[in-house]
Formats: C-alpha cells, structure tokens, sequence
C-alpha cells in the first residue's frame, strides 16, 4: 500500500514538477527554549539553498526537522510533494503517524553531517554499499558498482577497502558524500559539512560539493563558508534566533544586505 | 612453581597474530621456554602418575562436559545478555527497569547460591507439579545438568548484559543517527550497526569474561555434574592423592584459558579494523 501510494506520486512528476522540499511554518521547542518560530522554506529542483546565520540560531535544528531526526512542535514539511503525516504525540511534538513513510522519505533524501558519522566497523565501499543493500534492497553486485563509481567521483576509488579511522577528515567527508549519493537521493541535505575539517581539507570537501551543484541536485546546505555560499547557493536564507531575518539571491544577500544584522553577520564572518 | 607455571605454559600459546617467528624466539622467550620444559619433565619423573592411565577417559569425558559447559552457557548468556544491555540504554521503563535489576541480582550474588537456589530451590519445587512431571521435559529436568546449564548462562548474561549496556551506550550517536538518517529500521539498525559496532567495542573484555567463566564451571560440581573438577575430586578420593591430580586440573585450565585467549584474539584480528 505505501509502495502503490509512492508510485502514485512518482507518476504525477511526469506532469507536474514536484517540489523536492516544501516547509511551511515550521516551529520547533526544546522545553521552554522556542528554537525555531514559523520557519517556511521551499526548495525546487535543482536549488541550491544556503542556509546561513550565527551559533544558534537553529540551521541545524531546522536541517534535522527536515528529514525528522528532530521532531517539530508544528507547521509541516513535504518531500517531493508528499506531506509527512504527523501528529501531536504526549511531548507535545509533532511525531510521525506511520514510520515507514518517514523510512521512505528518508531514502530520497541524504544527509551530510559535520562529524562525518561514517559506520566505523565498515570500509568505505561497505559503508557507500550499505543503505543501497540493506535498505533499497539493491541487488548487491549492482550496488557495489555504484558504490565504485561514486568513489571514483569523489577521488577516493583507492581507499576503497580502507577504514575510516584510518583516512583524513576531508576523506572521510568525501566518503560520506559518495554514501549520500549511493541512495540516489532527491534532495542532499549538508550540515556544516566543512566545520569540523582542518583549514587546508575544506577545499577538496567544497569541490565535490560545487561539482554537484552544477550537476543540478536539489540541495539544502548550512554553512558558515561564505565565499562558496555566494558562488555556489541559488538562493540564500539567513537564519536569526529561529526565524528568517531576510532571504534571496546571493548577489542581493551578499552584496546589498537590508537589515542591520545580516550586515553585521557578513562582516563578522570576514 | 605454581607461580611460575603460567608464564611459561600461557606465553607460548599467545603469540599475537603479528609477531613473526624472529620476534617470537627471543633469548628470555627460550630461557623461560626451556625452564618451563625442565619443570614437566622433574615433574613427570618424580611425582605419582600411575593412576593417570586408569581415569584417562573420566578426565576426557569431564574435560567434553567443561568445555560444552562453557560454550553452551556463554553463547546462550551472550543471547541473553544483548537484549538486556539494549533495553537498559533504548528501552522503554517496563523493560529497562526489570532488564537493570537482573543484573543488579546476577551480579550482586555468590554463583554458587544461584546454582544451589535453583537446583535444590526449583528442582525440589518441580516434583510436586504434576504438569511438570508428566511433560516430555521431565525426563531432563531430573538431572542435574539442565540447573547448571541455566545457573551458569543466567550468570554470564548478567554480568555481559552490563557490558552490552555499557558497549551499545558507547556506540557514537551520530553513527546511530546517521543510520536512521538514510531511512533504516531500527531492526536492520540494530542487525548492521548498532550491535556489530557494540560487538567491537566489548570484544576485549568478553575475553576476560569468558575466561572467568570457565572458571566459574567448577561450581556446577556441587550439584553432581561431573565436569572436569568433578572428576579429579573423584580420583583424589578413590586414590589419596591429593598433589598430582591437582597440578594436573591447573595445567588443564591454563591450556583451556590459553586456547580460549588465542580464539578471541583471532576473533578480534578478523573484526578491528586495520590500516591497509
Ligand atoms: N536536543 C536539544 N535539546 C535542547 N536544546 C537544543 C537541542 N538541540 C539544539 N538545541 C538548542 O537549540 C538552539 C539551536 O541549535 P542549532 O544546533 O539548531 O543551532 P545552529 O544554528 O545549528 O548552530 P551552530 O552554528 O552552532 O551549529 C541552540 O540554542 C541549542 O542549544
Ligand atoms: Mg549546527
């Protein structure tokens, strides 16, 4: 029933393009801290958002709500045009009605952390493998060519039977990349994908991520890297304490900032 | 010399899987080596070892039960034991709560009061159940061994159910995240990351665990299961011969504690990752 369901929705796309990510009104409480207030983001095919703003303010919260690793206190979220189906659980959270459809949306969507979160008992081919395998049920010989390939593509095709503790942050980033690619996912949603890496990392991490951007992936990525937000983002949003303080094209959000703090963030981040 | 017996008879069985024959044969290695030979052979030439020949099969046939004692019970315990540590760290309170408290039990009494609650408890208890006594499982359920068998495995998941706790706590969080993130259920969670990687983690002190295990078996003796200590009790009572046969029960459980350390040690090789 899900899987006809999915398929229904699948088959609409040919129609009408469906949008990736549809965020309205998001809130989110932890207790009495109200982290995110009323937060609507919209992400069509082949944007590439950047979210930015100060320690705090919520980017990662609001990252996490997205894919339902955070639990929201209201609004509601929709991928590839299917609305996650929530409702008010004894927390006073919005937890999801039917797991395997948050399972299912899962899968089109694939998160980049900043600790990286590679599986540490597994090599990087196992780990790329490991999501196509047990969870997409792809046959294994298939997701293992896959699997080769998008090292190849992230430059690391000879670490391939390595460990991860055994590699740089900045490959393991690019590993964790080419896991997020295995499940051929809709959206990538990145979180500060470069902060926990060494000053002369970023740059290899930043490349594979620019060569996916101009590969036209839908992406939702938070940064604190301004310079790649502005050459790379399609639309900018700046983030302060739980709200959208101002959003829009790089140029304008770079270049001609309007509130007072969004100019003194980009002049703090210089 | 019973000091300086398990240097010489344990080194040589534990050669860690990376050393190589030059870095094994060092001069200390060979003196200790050679010491260690002298002893055996002062030893099989001046004490009593007639009656050897004479319980030969009694000692295989409690050797078999020690080591089945052994594998039975640990894998049966560690069975146990992973949905105990894992309702301690996921579960909800109806399961965490009785899961913490058996091992708060297991752990906070003797062994040997286990054994003796539950063969003279429950199998005194049993005889007066006409159910029971009519049950196909009556039959075992008369013998010892099926006490022993359960003592034994409640104590190993006891004590490895706190281990598994503490394994499946320290398993990073955003690996576990990262895992819900790409859309996994939490079985195939728990099957391909959350235990293998607790697994890993504890394999260490599951050596030390099951060594201690194995010395825990002797206890069983008490209710007439005749494992390996059993039968040397046996043959110190018919012979009078109270030194050699306990000299040789030592031997014995060292070799076992050393084949035990060098299988975990393989064991431990085959799943740490290593550079390449
Ligand atoms: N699980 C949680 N429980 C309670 N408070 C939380 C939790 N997660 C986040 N917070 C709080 O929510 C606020 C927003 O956190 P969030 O991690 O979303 O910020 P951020 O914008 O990602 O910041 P940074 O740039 O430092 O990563 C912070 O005040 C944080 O302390
Ligand atoms: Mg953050």
């Amino acid at each position: 029933m899900a899987t006809a369901a999915g398929l229904a929705t699948r088959s609409a796309a040919d129609t009408a393009p469906l949008v990736p990510v549809e965020v309205k009104n998001l809130h989110k409480r932890f207790g009495d801290l109200h982290v995110l207030k009323g937060i609507s983001l919209t992400a069509n095919k082949g944007d590439v958002v950047a979210l930015i703003g100060g320690s705090g303010s919520g980017k990662s919260t609001f990252l996490r709500c997205i894919n339902m690793l955070e639990h929201p206190t209201s609004g509601s979220i929709a991928i590839d045009g299917e609305e996650i189906r929530l409702r008010k659980d004894s927390s006073g959270d919005l937890a999801p009605v039917d797991r395997r459809q948050v399972r299912r949306i899962r899968t089109r969507l694939a998160m980049v952390f900043q600790s990286f979160n590679l599986w540490q008992h597994l090599t990087l081919i196992q780990n790329v493998t490991e999501v196509p395998v047990h969870v997409l049920k792809v046959p294994r010989e298939e997701a293992r060519e896959r699997a080769e390939a998008l090292l190849h593509r992230v430059g690391l095709y000879e670490k391939r039977d390595a460990y991860p503790a055994f590699l740089s942050g900045g490959q393991q980033q690019r590993a964790a990349i080419a896991r997020a690619l295995a499940i051929q996912p809709d959206v990538l949603l990145f979180d500060e994908p470069t902060s926990a890496l060494d000053p002369e990392l970023v740059g290899e991490v930043l490349a594979v991520i620019r060569d996916l951007a101009e590969d036209g992936r839908t992406m939702i990525l938070v940064t604190h890297e301004m310079k790649f937000a502005r050459e790379v983002a399609s639309h900018v949003v700046f983030l302060h304490s739980g709200q959208i303080e101002e959003q829009g094209p790089p140029e304008a959000i770079f270049g001609s900032p309007n509130s007072e703090r969004l100019q003194r963030f980009i002049q703090s981040i210089h | 010399m019973s000091d300086a017996l398990p240097e010489e008879i344990a080194a040589p069985h534990l050669p860690s899987a990376s050393t190589t024959r030059s870095e094994f044969l060092k001069p200390h290695r060979i003196v200790l080596a050679l010491i260690g030979v002298g002893l055996i052979v002062a030893a099989a030439m001046t004490l009593r070892w007639d009656w050897l020949p004479k319980y030969g099969d009694l000692i295989l046939a409690g050797l078999w039960m020690t080591v089945l004692l052994l594998v039975v019970t640990s894998i049966l315990g560690f069975l146990i034991a992973v949905p105990v540590g894992l309702a301690q760290v996921t579960g909800p309170r109806i399961f965490a709560w009785p899961a913490a408290t058996f091992c708060t039990i297991i752990r906070g009494t003797p062994l040997l009061l286990q054994i003796w609650l539950l063969y003279y408890g429950l199998g005194s208890l049993f005889p007066f159940i006409p159910e029971i006594r009519q049950s196909f499982l009556w039959p075992y359920l008369r013998q010892a061994w099926p006490y022993g068998v359960l003592a034994l495995t409640l104590s190993y998941a006891g004590y490895e159910g706190e281990v598994m706790r503490g394994a499946f706590a320290g398993v990073p969080k955003g690996e576990i995240e990262a895992a819900r993130a790409f859309g996994m259920g939490r079985f195939t969670l728990l099957r391909r990351i959350w235990l293998p990687r607790a697994f890993q983690r504890v394999l260490p002190t599951l050596v030390g665990e099951t060594v201690l295990q194995l010395k825990s078996t002797p206890l069983v003796a008490t209710i007439t299961i005749s494992e390996l200590y059993a039968v040397f009790a046996r043959v110190r009572q018919d012979t009078y011969i109270v030194y050699e046969p306990l000299l040789l029960l030592a031997l014995m459980y060292l070799v076992l504690t050393a084949i035990l350390v060098y299988l975990f040690r393989l064991l431990e090789n085959r799943l740490t990752p290593k550079s390449r």
